[in-house]
């Protein structure tokens, strides 16, 4: 059920809070709600914070618990976590969004034309595929009309 | 003792060479220029110390008309010099002039004055207004352009006539609007004064910046005419005013001569042409607060 667990080396992307939108790792827990956290390759300096804020990711890093800065960070570039992290689809999605906020008129206008081509050119192919079925349907079904016919007539 | 002795010789004889060495410059100087012995005597004015000892501070010993016969200021009286006085008289401007009266036996000319008197005085005064303080006239207002609008921006318009089009921004004129062109064969939008409240600023920008737009195009040139010839004919007068707006010639060689250089940029910018044709409008889920221009 649970695929993603709360554990030392957990990668967690902060959703809000003044370091909204970076990655850190979980180095260790200090009670039910708070969790010791460290981002060297993201910006965030060693600190606690609520695990209502973060959102687990599926990369874990290797590192004893309380482990200093400098081996997460280690751990960190070992694994390519933040290239990882740009393939990912969640990431992309972010990026597309920011970047259909900031668009402007110019661009509206640019998506715009370039949409109402994309989806003249899939009407296309599609009446392109339909014309097709409808004759093997229609070609056939002639065949049995026109029998049908010349036994009527006879 | 000794040793002090000779101290306090060498110091007054110090002072006495020191002393003649102005004395001594003096005849000195005199030598070699008069002119220069001349000016150097007015600057060396030596100026008197008080002659008011003082008692306490700020009080002196002597009053002040006693001051003014010690200072001899009754020998010291200065006027400004005449000339300037007499130039001034020369100058006083004519009051009355002669002028030719026709007629028999009238004596040819009158003498007339050039300034009258009023030829009405108000029963009652008007009250002298209170001074007022930075109430311009609207040609010394100061006109501001928002940082967002510079030349070449693509503005939309949003009043008047081509209200959603998108067009070019030139310059702004001397009264405060907005010059600004279609172009005319793009969207059908002539060279026009826009309001810089009444428009939207997009951050799309051509480079306008070698076009040469002509001197003539001011607030003038844009302003419209009206007729103002009324005969008193009453039931004429509303058919004597300019109903349809002809385009002169003049507008039209200026829009060209305008055109043809801002044209040449927009086909650079791939997709800006048809840009400029479109019209902007909002639809369902565009709200204008969270759009980025």
């Amino acid at each position: 059920v649970f695929k993603r667990f709360v554990e030392i080396g957990r990668i967690a992307f902060i959703s809000f809070g003044p370091h909204a939108g970076k990655l850190v790792a979980i180095v260790d827990v200090i009670d039910q709600n708070r969790a010791l956290v460290d981002g060297p390759c993201s910006g965030v300096r060693r600190q606690a914070m609520p695990f209502k804020c973060m959102q687990l990711t599926d990369f874990v890093l290797k590192f004893p618990h309380s482990a200093r800065q400098k081996c997460v960070r280690l751990a960190w570039e070992k694994e390519n976590i933040n290239q990882k992290w740009a393939a990912t689809r969640w990431a992309k999605k972010i990026a597309a969004r920011e970047k259909k906020a900031k668009m402007t008129d110019f661009d509206r206008y640019k998506v715009m034309k370039a949409k109402k081509m994309r989806n003249r050119i899939i009407k296309h192919e599609m009446k392109k595929l339909q014309k097709m079925s409808s004759k093997k349907v229609k070609k056939p079904e002639k065949a049995q009309k026109s029998e049908k016919v010349q036994k009527a007539q006879k | 003792m000794a040793g002090e002795k000779k101290p306090s010789e060498k110091a007054p004889s110090e002072k006495k060479p020191g002393k003649k060495k102005p004395a001594e410059k003096k005849p000195a100087e005199q030598k070699p220029g008069q002119k220069e012995g001349g000016e150097k005597k007015k600057k060396v004015k030596r100026h008197h110390a008080s002659r008011n000892p003082v008692l306490a501070r700020g009080i002196g010993r002597y009053s002040r008309s006693a001051m003014y016969a010690r200072k001899a200021l009754y020998k010291r009286k200065y006027t400004a010099p005449e000339t300037k006085i007499e130039k001034k008289k020369k100058e006083k401007p004519r009051a009355t002039i002669t002028k030719p009266v026709g007629g028999d036996k009238n004596g040819g000319s009158r003498v007339v004055k050039i300034r009258k008197m009023p030829r009405y005085y108000p029963t009652e005064d008007v009250p002298r207004k209170l001074l007022s303080h930075g109430k311009k006239p609207f040609c010394q207002h100061k006109r501001r352009l928002r940082a967002s609008i510079t030349p070449g921006t693509v503005l939309i318009l949003l009043t008047g006539r081509h209200r959603g089009k998108r067009v070019v921004f030139l310059k702004q004129l001397g009264t405060g609007l907005l010059l600004v062109t279609g172009p005319l064969a793009i969207n059908r939008v002539p060279l026009r004064r826009a309001h810089q409240k009444f428009v939207i600023a997009t951050s799309t920008k051509v480079d306008i910046s070698g076009v040469k737009i002509p001197k003539h195009l001011t607030d003038a040139y844009f302003k419209k005419k009206r007729l103002r010839k009324p005969k008193h004919q009453e039931g004429e007068i509303f058919d004597t005013e300019k109903e349809k707006y002809e385009i002169t010639e003049q507008r039209k060689t200026d829009q060209k001569a305008v055109d043809s250089q801002v044209l040449a940029r927009i086909k650079q910018v791939p997709q800006l042409r048809g840009y400029l044709r479109s019209t902007f409008c909002l639809s369902n889920g565009v709200y204008p607060h969270k759009l980025v221009f």
